[in-house]
């Protein structure tokens, strides 16, 4: 059955701003669906409101919205553009939900739009509980027992039917609120009483709780002819109750037997069919109690979905291009397998290898959230390695997270006296639990019993131990000149990396190095090609491993090696990979072979055939290094993938591998403090003043001396890590306390600008001529982390003085610190004085949005300027204007971690971002606004709580609320001054003055947006418990002046005109002029 | 570890063409001879190495990590192991416990199974992958490379040899529907079983898994030697007849041909394998032997018929040429990787046979409807059959306790 004639246009939804459980993978499928349809001949809408992506490029699909993910956009896009078919199963639940959203609100139907992919029936069913169970007992499989109750009768009744374990669940709430695991009878009643009155419709639902039951996924796709093939098996490493977003992963399943397997499949298979999966891709979640094989399944997805990303790139199976393919109704007999492009893409991969899945936390970010890990993911990024060992796999993970520590491997020497505690630790888990289980098995408890209280099997805990066992061992040989050769040479076999070994032994990296290549021990690559070795596979695609046959294909031409990003984390996200990805493009177009190396399943890079080589390896010195003595390549490339690769520039300097772009010492001199303050002092420029003090006494008078408030850091961290505004002597006091100042970890202190313009600048050099890109201006004031913090192009607000003089000093940094490609400086601007913050020599979180905003190939253009092409050359001198504004907006994962102030600071909280494009800034920011799901009213209440400094500016802004019809709410200060000032408005207690309060206001879902301005110094707890409330009901909640002046601004925008929907692709222009006279 | 002990425990697997490998001992001390061929089945390494077709055979698991889930007696395909040797990456030491009752290890060695583990599996597979299916020899005991290539050259291919006449059963017997076998009923004796129908099976090397799909539609399943005469085979009164599976070259076990010839035409036929192999011979086309064979648990096969792709358990080194097939004979299935017979049917004869292994055992189920089919063809309705549709014979759920 060949493709469907009767179908021309296609409409694809994203999946919006990069959250907690929908990340980058869903730009990965995206990109890929988007290629192939055009591929297949057919012109492609694409709407997401998120700019880091590669699939919102202009060039990767006809026409591309970057609006916000709502229904009312989307109808605007469908009435204009008229779509024949609606695909939405690549953008992941958002996409899922809009489309049923669109379906149910007649809209599909109004404009004539097929859904394809998936019926409205499959989604639906798959979805709701209770379809989804009586569609799957009919098939013939089990489910966990469960039942709805409204009542303590109800739920007493059923807790005996379902017997214990089982968790009670609250219907319609956010982070797991309400939701309690129940061991027995008698804790029942406490925990239904809590759930019931978590659920604002009072509603519980009761499951089965699956204790040490094993979790298992398949990823299966069914085309309309019905073949169905199973891709891949995943089985998760943690136990049932962890969900699989935060489990350790592996693929494929290890402990299933051939029976035990078919089973599955066979159930996979049913299950598609009852569901009524025609055409695309599922992954169907199982539970299997080992200690007698029964079977039940969890849930259905009926859509591309992370764990098919990392399907995809662990067989190299192309999930998400084949569901496409599928959709306009190809079967899989017909498409090829573009790795051995003899056979069809209608079979089971074979994999000859072992892969590893590790979930990467940031935890260390939001101390007041639960660190234990449950039915809800926490987990905001993730690393796939690959080895022909369950040990090597997992070792080369754990150095791919690049977590403090992680490549020296885990086994910290513990003593059999901290027995006891660890099996303590061990029976809640957290996000420490490998290390955990590591030192437990490393002073030799026995696996079977570890596996009694984690309920990990014990297959794999005896694989950890064979590594526990290999390290002790290696720690009684002493030294590594002692070390004898075949121990060594089992070690690397083994998975362990230098650094690891040189932990052990007590030697550098580089002497491990030494040792082993003077012995002759190196990796060999080997293929993934989808089908074990059976069929000559042309695949580019490679990992590492201690074998005999190596079968890399260096291949003979100009080569050039791009450094990826690593695992997603806060501070370092998809914003990187896109660079990376953008320079790989630009770079084969110019005729490079572009080698890629990256460790993050859920990325654009790692699709095999964005490079021409793709190696999936951890990016530590010693694996890149490997790569490059197998490559050897022109040139390597580490300023696009944010502070991973740059941290390799020295290693690599120093191996003599030639690095593109800026040098190895430039960087170093902007980034050492010392060496930076002497730039800026040399080019004239200013710096907030400040000072390093390796004792307590120090800090104090250095504090005293630059004036409070302060802002202090710790010295050895990145990201704004640590950060803190210090208010009085007091604080800092307190402060050091909990990190005491030392001669090798000094604190930095600095003298804190308050009410400060931030701006940032994303600039590229090519030695001679800088082109400034980009002038943001931030909208909260500086102190607000930038990745934090919304922000603008052009500036609003800042004269056109200032903006020159910012691309002067920017201008001025690029040829001082001899800047080749990129650069990112971040300024901030107090009256006329303007500062300069840092200065990173690296591609910038802002370059896709910048790229965007400006109409410019950004990444692009710095890939060939790095590759020797001249700014000229590239005619990238004179850029036009921007017509239309362009906002930014940080997305926050506070309602995943309840308890957690979303308050923000100089320490990044963001994990994503959305953009919102419009004629005018209000309109702009409110379209942002959107996308970040925090649509703003255009009527209804408003709760104000302002600061003393804030209440004369909000008048205006309050009165402007109160003309456009807003209901005013405020607690008594603000009430008495917004009274005072003739602004009608009610008062309203504040949470100890008694009942109804502000926060009963708001979880009432009477309140529809807060602006609340905090005190600055330590929030209060009303202020706490205010944000709290409006994060866990999803008003929107504004927390600076300036915020707010923004959010009426785009509230009247929103009032006066009606929504405007606009393409990249379009001549900005021409619709700039229509939308200004409509 | 001292080189004297490490010694002890190395392995050397020899080619014909002078490639030698050397890794560690995992099975039984010995030495082993037979055609070394890869599989690319991620699990069931127990039902394969318990399959007899691949007996004169040395397996290579590509996958890397063997034996995680530990050996079950209710795991054999057969009385006993028939794979010559194992070649593997890496066994587990320490099994996956809960259904597990040994080790792979102990389990080869208590049944005299050379293998080898420790080399680099993916560089012999591509090597015979470029070079073809090689004699090999596989040695515990001789550590001489030199030596070893030669034995192996010297050593008996699969080309020409009955293996079937060496794998097959001594005496007729009867599958039990709960799994065991049990003395052949007599002749006259009326079949038992829910649906009082019998069936004779030819076991040129059967798995279990086909005996089991049978018993599984409630037929009486009566499994005789190889070289029984048709006549005898005929006596029982069976609805039907089952040519097997069974190892080696088709061209080689005459007895085979002649089962397939006398039964083809008298009544409805099922032929798996070397089963379908031979039917072909006795309809009076040819086999050829390929370069590697096709074996693993992700063939894709079109149903013709049907139009529909089924995942295929397949493990066969030959196959017919349909060029030389009789009018009315037409090719039913098809390799979608490389346009294979991979299965055909006379109608007027009541004849199907499959190149690939609908019993899977291991190996997905999606062929399994084709022991339906015979059913069918020997004239027995699919009521009984649609009362539990889910689970398929070869993986029904009592067996798993
Ligand atoms: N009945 C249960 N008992 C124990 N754990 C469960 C149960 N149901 C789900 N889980 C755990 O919760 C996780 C999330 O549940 P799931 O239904 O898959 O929701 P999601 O849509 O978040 O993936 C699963 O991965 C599993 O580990
Ligand atoms: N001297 C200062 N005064 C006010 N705010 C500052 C000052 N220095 C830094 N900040 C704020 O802290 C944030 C993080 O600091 P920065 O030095 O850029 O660290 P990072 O390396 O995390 O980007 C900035 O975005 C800015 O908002
Ligand atoms: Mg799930
Ligand atoms: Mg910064």
């Amino acid at each position: 059955m060949p493709r469907r004639d009767d179908l021309h246009k296609i409409l694809l939804i994203g999946s919006g701003p990069i959250v907690i459980g929908q990340a980058c993978e869903f730009d990965y499928s995206g990109t890929q669906a988007c290629r192939a349809l055009r591929g297949a001949g057919y012109e492609v809408v694409l709407v997401n409101s998120n700019p880091a992506t590669i699939m919102t490029d202009p060039d990767v699909a006809d026409r591309t919205y970057v609006e916000p993910l709502t229904l009312e956009v989307l109808e605007r896009v469908i009435e204009r553009e008229r779509p024949d078919a609606l695909l939405p199963t690549l953008g992941g639940q958002t996409a899922l939900n809009l489309a049923v959203d669109l379906a149910n609100r007649g809209v599909l139907e109004k404009y004539g739009v097929e859904l394809i992919g998936a019926s409205l029936w499959a989604i639906e069913t798959a979805e709701d509980r209770d379809r989804f169970k009586q569609t799957v007992l009919k098939a013939g499989c089990e489910v966990p027992r469960s039942g709805y109750a409204h009542s303590m009768e109800e739920a007493k009744r059923l807790g005996e039917e379902i017997g214990f374990p089982l968790v009670v669940r609250a219907s319609f709430t956010l982070g797991g609120l309400g939701s309690a695991t129940v061991w027995a009878e008698s804790e029942l009643e406490h925990a239904v009483a809590r759930g019931l009155s978590a659920s604002p419709v009072g509603r519980i639902l009761l499951e089965e709780y699956l204790a040490g039951w094993q979790e298992f996924e398949l990823e299966v796709m069914r085309d309309r002819r019905d073949n169905v093939v199973i891709v891949c098996s995943i089985e998760n490493f943690d136990p049932m109750g962890i969900h699989t977003g935060d489990s350790i992963t592996v693929a494929p399943a290890q402990t299933l037997s051939d029976r035990d397997y078919q089973r599955m499949r066979d159930a996979a298979q049913r299950i598609m069919r009852a569901i009524q999966v025609d055409a695309g891709g599922s992954n169907i979640q199982f539970a299997v109690n080992p200690r007698d094989g029964r079977m039940l399944v969890i849930e259905m997805n009926p859509r591309v979905s992370r764990s098919s990303a990392l399907a995809s790139k662990a067989t190299g199976f192309p999930i998400a291009k084949i569901s496409a393919l599928l959709a306009v109704g190809y079967t899989l007999d017909e498409i090829p397998n573009d790795i051995t492009k003899k056979t069809p893409a209608c079979f089971e991969p074979a994999l000859d290898y072992c892969v590893v899945k590790i979930p990467r936390w940031a935890f260390e970010k939001f101390p007041a959230a639960d660190p234990v890990l449950g039915t809800r993911m926490k987990s905001v990024g993730e690393i796939m390695a690959i080895g022909r060992t369950f040990p090597e796999a997992l070792l080369k993970g754990l150095r791919s997270l690049e977590l403090d520590g992680s490549a020296k491997g885990l086994g910290q020497a513990a003593g059999e006296e901290d027995l006891p505690a660890l099996r303590e630790q061990l029976r809640l888990p957290t996000w420490q639990r490998i290390r955990q289980l590591w030192a437990a098995l490393a002073v030799g408890e026995p696996p079977m019993e570890v596996s009694r209280y984690t309920a990990i099997d014990p297959w794999f805990l005896h694989q950890i131990q064979r590594v526990t066992d290999l390290e002790n061992e290696i720690r009684e040989q002493g030294t590594i000149e002692a070390l004898d050769p075949d121990t060594l040479r089992r070690a690397k076999r083994l998975g362990l990396g230098d650094a690891h070994l040189a932990h052990l032994t007590g030697a550098r990296e580089a002497e491990v190095r030494a040792r082993r290549l003077a012995l002759g021990i190196r990796p060999v690559y080997k293929a993934v090609d989808t089908c074990a070795a059976e069929f000559d596979a042309e695949t580019p695609y490679f990992y590492s491993t201690y074998e005999e046959e190596n079968e890399a294909r260096p291949g003979g031409g100009q080569k050039v090696m791009i450094l990826g990003s690593g695992p997603n984390r806060i501070g370092q996200g998809i914003e990187f990979d896109y660079c990376c990805v953008q320079a790989a493009f630009a770079l084969r177009d110019a005729g490079f072979e572009v080698v890629l190396v990256n460790s993050n399943p859920e990325t654009v890079s790692t699709d095999y055939d964005v490079s021409t080589r793709l190696y999936f390896e951890p990016l530590t010195l010693e694996d890149v290094l490997h790569i490059v003595d197998t490559e050897k390549p022109e040139g390597v490339i580490v300023q696009l993938g944010g502070q991973t690769p740059l941290k390799l520039a020295r290693g690599l300097d120093e191996a003599g591998v030639p690095l593109w772009g800026t040098s190895f010492d430039d960087i170093d001199r902007a980034e050492n403090r010392a060496r930076f303050a002497d730039v800026v002092r040399e080019l004239g420029l200013r710096q907030p003043a400040n000072a390093t003090a390796s004792t307590r006494e120090q800090a104090l008078t250095e504090a005293q001396r630059l004036g409070y408030p302060v802002l202090a850091r710790p010295s050895y961290v990145l990201g704004g890590r640590g950060m803190r505004v210090v208010y009085d002597r007091g604080q800092l006091a307190s402060l050091l306390e909990e990190m005491p100042p030392s001669a090798e970890e000094p604190v930095l202190l600095d003298e804190f600008l308050e009410g400060a313009i931030e701006v940032d600048v994303d600039a590229l050099s090519d030695g001679t001529e800088t082109l400034v890109a980009a002038v943001l201006e931030h909208i909260e004031e500086a102190g607000i982390h930038s990745g934090d913090s919304s922000c603008v192009i052009p500036p609003y607000s800042l004269g056109e003085e200032m903006v020159e003089r910012i691309h002067e000093a920017t201008k001025a940094l690029a040829a001082k610190l001899r800047v080749r490609g990129l650069l990112n400086v971040q300024f901030a601007v107090r009256g006329q004085a303007l500062y300069v913050l840092e200065a990173n020599p690296r591609a910038s979180r802002t370059v896709p949005f910048v790229s965007k905003a400006v109409g410019i190939p950004l990444a692009q253009w710095a890939a060939l300027v790095l590759s020797g092409k001249t700014l000229r050359e590239l005619n990238a001198i004179d850029i036009p204007e921007p017509k239309l504004v362009s906002v930014k907006k940080p997305v926050l994962p506070f309602n995943r971690f309840p308890g957690e102030d979303s308050l923000l600071g100089p320490e990044m909280k963001s994990t994503g971002e959305v953009m919102g494009r419009d004629v005018d800034f209000g309109y702009a920011f409110a379209k942002a606004h959107a996308g970040a799901g925090e649509s703003l009213p255009t009527g209804g209440t408003v709760f104000l709580s302002l600061r003393d400094e804030d209440k004369r500016p909000a008048l205006f802004l309050a009165r402007k609320l109160a003309d456009f019809g807003f209901h005013l709410l405020a607690t008594r200060g603000t009430w008495r001054f917004l009274t005072m000032n003739g602004i009608e408005c009610e008062r309203v207690f504040k949470v100890n003055e008694g009942s109804p309060n502000v926060v009963e206001r708001i979880a009432a879902g009477s309140v529809h947006l807060v602006i609340n301005t905090p005190l600055g110094r330590e929030s209060l707890f009303d202020e706490k418990a205010i944000r709290a409330a409006a994060v866990a009901h999803g008003v929107p909640c504004v927390t600076t002046i300036q915020g707010a002046t923004a959010a009426v601004a785009a509230i009247e925008s929103q009032i006066r005109r009606a929504l405007d929907v606009r393409h990249l692709q379009e001549e900005d222009n021409a619709v700039a002029a229509e939308a200004r006279t409509s | 570890m001292s080189a004297a002990v490490r010694l002890k425990h190395e392995a050397i697997l020899a080619l014909e063409d002078g490639r030698v490998f050397r890794g560690r001992r995992l099975g039984a001390e010995g030495e082993a001879y037979g055609e070394v061929v890869f599989n690319t089945s991620m699990t069931g390494y127990q039902e394969i190495l318990s399959d007899p077709s691949y007996a004169g055979q040395i397996v290579t698991l590509t996958y890397p990590l063997i034996g995680n889930y530990g050996v079950r007696a209710d795991f054999f395909e057969s009385r006993r192991l028939f794979a010559e040797a194992l070649v593997v990456r890496e066994a587990a030491e320490f099994p996956s416990p809960w259904r597990s009752e040994g080790r792979l290890a102990e389990f080869l060695e208590e049944r005299g199974v050379v293998a080898i583990e420790g080399i680099d599996t993916r560089a012999l597979t591509r090597h015979i992958r470029e070079k073809g299916e090689l004699k090999a020899v596989l040695s515990t005991t001789d550590l001489d490379d030199k030596r070893l290539v030669a034995k192996a050259r010297a050593s008996a291919g699969l080309l020409g040899r009955n293996l079937a006449a060496e794998v097959t059963c001594k005496e007729p017997y009867r599958w039990t529907p709960e799994g065991a076998e049990a003395a052949a009923p007599a002749p006259a004796a009326p079949p038992s079983g829910p649906r009082r129908a019998r069936v004779v099976v030819y076991d040129f090397g059967v798995k279990r898994g086909i005996l089991r799909s049978l018993a599984g539609l409630g037929l009486e399943v009566v499994v005789v030697p190889a070289a029984t005469p048709v006549e005898r085979a005929l006596a029982y009164s069976p609805v039907g007849v089952v040519l097997s599976n069974g190892p080696g070259d088709p061209a080689a076990t005459p007895e085979a041909v002649a089962a397939a010839q006398g039964v083809i035409g008298k009544l409805p036929v099922l032929g798996i394998c070397l089963g379908h192999q031979v039917s072909g011979l006795a309809l009076g086309a040819k086999t050829n032997k390929l370069k590697f064979g096709h074996h693993g648990a992700n063939h894709p096969v079109m149903n013709v018929p049907a139009n529909k792709v089924e995942i295929t358990s397949q493990n066969h080194g030959f196959v017919v040429d349909p060029s030389g097939l009789p009018r009315g004979a037409q090719v039913t299935h098809r390799s979608l990787n490389d346009g294979a017979c991979e299965g055909l049917a006379m109608p007027e004869k009541h004849l199907i046979c499959v190149q690939f292994h609908p019993e899977a055992s291991p190996g997905p189920h999606d062929s399994h409807t084709l022991f339906q089919d015979f059913s069918r063809l020997c004239g027995l309705s699919a009521e009984r059959r649609r009362e539990a549709p889910i689970e398929a014979g070869a993986g029904a759920p009592g067996e798993d306790s």
